[in-house]
């Protein structure tokens, strides 16, 4: 497949500090320092922010390319120059076809003008033509499912209503290349889930689509390739779930010094850490596949435990739980101790999840641990490819369609039959 | 497109984003792509304007009125400054009128980046889509109170005023759009420069009140004692406000060397914005 978008050591540097914006006398005097070839007073005081730092890739045409990394990492400077919003420092930015950018919804949108109006005016805007809003204005009014408030000042709408309309303008533009920045995070789940599924019928028209997002579960589902962007470099690109999972471990162990284990006495025994037994070092939080594994917690018992109660649960992001045991009646001498729980698969929807795990002498509560950092499930997902058919669980399950053959009812080839 | 760097152009690329364009890469012809846009600006400057107002476009008329009024009285009466023997109220109306167009037209041009920054910093649009669409929106006003101006002149002219149109009058589209390129050629001149110095949008109303002095509005060239005359002969915009009174009052001089100098420099100013503006359109996010 041909590239459609070519990304050559693109970098972009910002001035931090008050430089920018400036007075014409400040201008004056920088320029008066220049002629008499002194040095630029001023200039000193500017640091260099570099957002984008030397970034090449490349976009092949149908391709679904999903952008993440932490706040600051570039992504939007990176999008934002690819809608020619702003220029790059260097490097060299080559396109072929059109592009649309989404960065942001309802972009121009009028208050005091109607929805209808605002159809027209934030289609133009994105770079339909009148004669193309016309085409699809009903179509885009039926997917924004505000019909009775169309000729409403969008002043008077809720910001929900906003969102849809300002999406169901963008969701009919037809660009070679769309490009899309976090405008997932707004609206309702439902429209959002509608909203996705758009996304993903535009790629399969053999449209282009950028998409940034910090919800990796769309970026694993709907992309074909992701790239990570760190501190403005390109630290990983390949397939969605490999980069999804690799960012998710790195950002989920910088958490790790900040477990939450206070209100409880530790002074008798305390949980020290976890992890899953024989997994790669690199990645002992991580579970790869569905093969059977073992999860155990490392435990410090310093003064005698005759009637250890033990309890653990495992909830997913939502805070729901997914599954929770407990052992009673067993007594623990000072010393270091694996728990271990052997389970035969953990068939769960890709994401991040946690355990918590509790330890009681009899009634007294010795540690209560929300253990870090979370558990990351990234198997390869064989759920529905929508949100809302998928469900908890990961399965890899059989499926055929075998015609039944039933003397003289049901489906399948009559059979005749005598007496 | 910079082309530099790269001595082969690959035409199959319908864009190539570099961190700097050359000074005359103005891209008219990506322009003319935005025309629906550019009439929806218009539209939308029509229509939002007036939603939740009482009196809505009458604003168009009342604001010239009232200008020409207190012209009147104060330059007319009080001040007793010729207007070349036709009557003052219509003489302050051309006036008002033209110089109007010319003074919202560069008040509203120079702040396109900062005004609309939000919206540039979103999408990308051909940026002078905006100003075009500015003068276009001011056309709009401008043929509203021409039409008022055609009831007075009609009612003076039936009390026997001493105005007439003149047959300059079929030169007054070409008198408007050189006004109307110089408006626009000092408005993206300033547009641009208040992205970096914000202290020149102060300077932008102040200016055009005093370039309204500088220039034979509210009185005629041949009011200018000689001595000071020079002032009003380098001043381009002279020839165009003496052209206008020629054409709809009778009254006036126009020089056709001087009409052909205005029209020159002009395209000058107009050249020098676009330079401007294209520098400036590209990276104005990160510094406005």
């Amino acid at each position: 497949m041909s590239t459609v978008i070519s990304i050559e050591n693109v970098s972009k540097t910002y001035r931090l500090g008050d430089i920018g914006g400036g007075t014409l006398k400040e201008g004056f005097a920088r320029w008066c320092a220049k002629l008499r070839g002194k040095p630029d007073a001023l200039a000193q005081i500017a640091d260099l922010f570099l957002a984008l730092d030397n970034v090449s890739f490349e976009v092949k045409q149908g391709e679904v390319l999903g952008v993440i990394g932490r706040n600051g990492a570039g992504k939007s400077t990176l999008l934002k120059i690819l809608s020619q919003v702003t220029a790059p420092s260097s490097g060299r930015i080559r396109i072929r076809g059109r592009i649309a950018s989404m960065l942001e919804v309802g972009t121009g949108f009028h208050p005091e003008l109607t929805g209808r109006e605002n159809i027209f005016l934030n289609g133009a805007i994105l770079g339909m033509t009148k004669a193309e809003i016309r085409k699809k204005f009903d179509s885009i009014v039926a997917f924004s499912e505000i019909e009775q408030f169309i000729d409403t000042p969008v002043k008077r709408f809720s910001s929900g209503m906003y969102v849809r309309l300002a999406f169901a303008v963008a969701a009919h533009l037809e660009p070679d290349i769309l490009i899309v920045d976090e405008v997932l995070a707004v609206g309702d789940i439902s429209f959002q889930k509608k909203c996705l599924g758009k996304m993903g019928d535009v790629a399969k028209q053999g449209r282009t689509v950028v998409l940034v997002s910090h919800q990796l579960n769309p970026i694993r589902r709907l992309c074909d390739r992701a790239v990570w962007l760190d501190k403005g470099v390109v630290r990983q690109l390949g397939p969605p779930h490999e980069v999804a999972s690799a960012y998710e471990s790195a950002t989920r162990s910088r958490d790790e010094t900040l477990s939450v284990r206070d209100g409880v006495a530790k002074e008798r025994a305390k949980f020290i850490c976890w992890d899953i037994e024989g997994a790669d070092a690199s990645a002992p939080h991580r579970v790869d596949s569905l093969d059977p594994l073992t999860i155990r917690f490392h435990l410090a018992v310093r003064t005698p435990i005759p009637r250890g109660v033990h309890g653990i649960a495992l909830y997913n992001h939502q805070r729901h739980l997914i599954w929770g045991t407990a052992a009673y009646n067993f007594a623990l001498a000072p010393g270091d101790y694996y728990f271990s729980y052997k389970f035969p698969t953990l068939p769960l929807r890709p994401g991040p999840y946690s355990w918590l795990v509790s330890l009681f002498d009899d009634q007294e509560r010795l540690d209560l641990w929300e253990a870090t950092p979370e558990m990351i499930v990234a198997t390869e997902s064989y759920q529905h490819p929508r949100d809302e058919g998928s469900g908890l669980l990961n399965l890899k399950v059989g499926f055929s369609a075998d015609a039944v053959i039933t003397e003289g009812v049901g489906v399948g080839p009559y059979i005749h039959k005598d007496g | 497109m910079n082309v530099s760097l790269n001595s082969v152009i690959d035409e199959s690329w319908t864009a190539t984003i570099t961190p700097h364009r050359g000074w005359f890469d103005w891209r008219l012809k990506q322009l003319w792509g935005y025309r629906d846009l550019i009439s929806l600006f218009v539209w939308r400057d029509f229509v939002s304007v007036y939603k939740q107002t009482i009196l809505g476009p009458a604003w168009h008329i009342i604001q010239p009125l009232l200008t020409t009024i207190t012209f009147t009285v104060i330059f007319g009466r009080v001040a007793k400054i010729s207007t070349n023997g036709v009557s003052p109220f219509l003489f302050y109306l051309v006036g008002t009128v033209f110089w109007g167009y010319f003074a919202n037209n560069v008040t509203k041009t120079s702040s396109t980046f900062v005004s609309n920054a939000y919206l540039l910093g979103k999408v990308y649009f051909h940026r002078l889509a905006i100003p075009i669409s500015v003068a276009i929106s001011n056309l709009v006003t401008l043929g509203i109170q021409l039409g008022i101006f055609l009831m007075c002149f009609a009612f003076e002219y039936a009390r026997g005023s001493n105005v007439h149109f003149t047959a300059w009058i079929l030169l007054t589209p070409f008198f408007l759009f050189i006004l109307g390129g110089y408006a626009l050629g000092f408005g993206i001149i300033v547009s641009a420069l208040t992205t970096r110095y914000r202290d020149l949008a102060n300077l932008v109303n102040f200016g055009v009140t005093l370039g309204m002095y500088a220039t034979p509005v509210i009185y005629p060239v041949s009011a200018v004692p000689a001595h000071y005359r020079w002032v009003t002969q380098i001043n381009p915009l002279t020839v165009l406000m003496e052209g206008f009174r020629l054409a709809f009052l009778g009254v006036g001089q126009v020089d056709m060397a001087q009409l052909a100098a205005s029209f020159g420099i002009m395209l000058v100013v107009l050249a020098v914005g676009l330079m401007l503006f294209t520098r400036v359109e590209r990276v104005f996010m990160d510094t406005v």
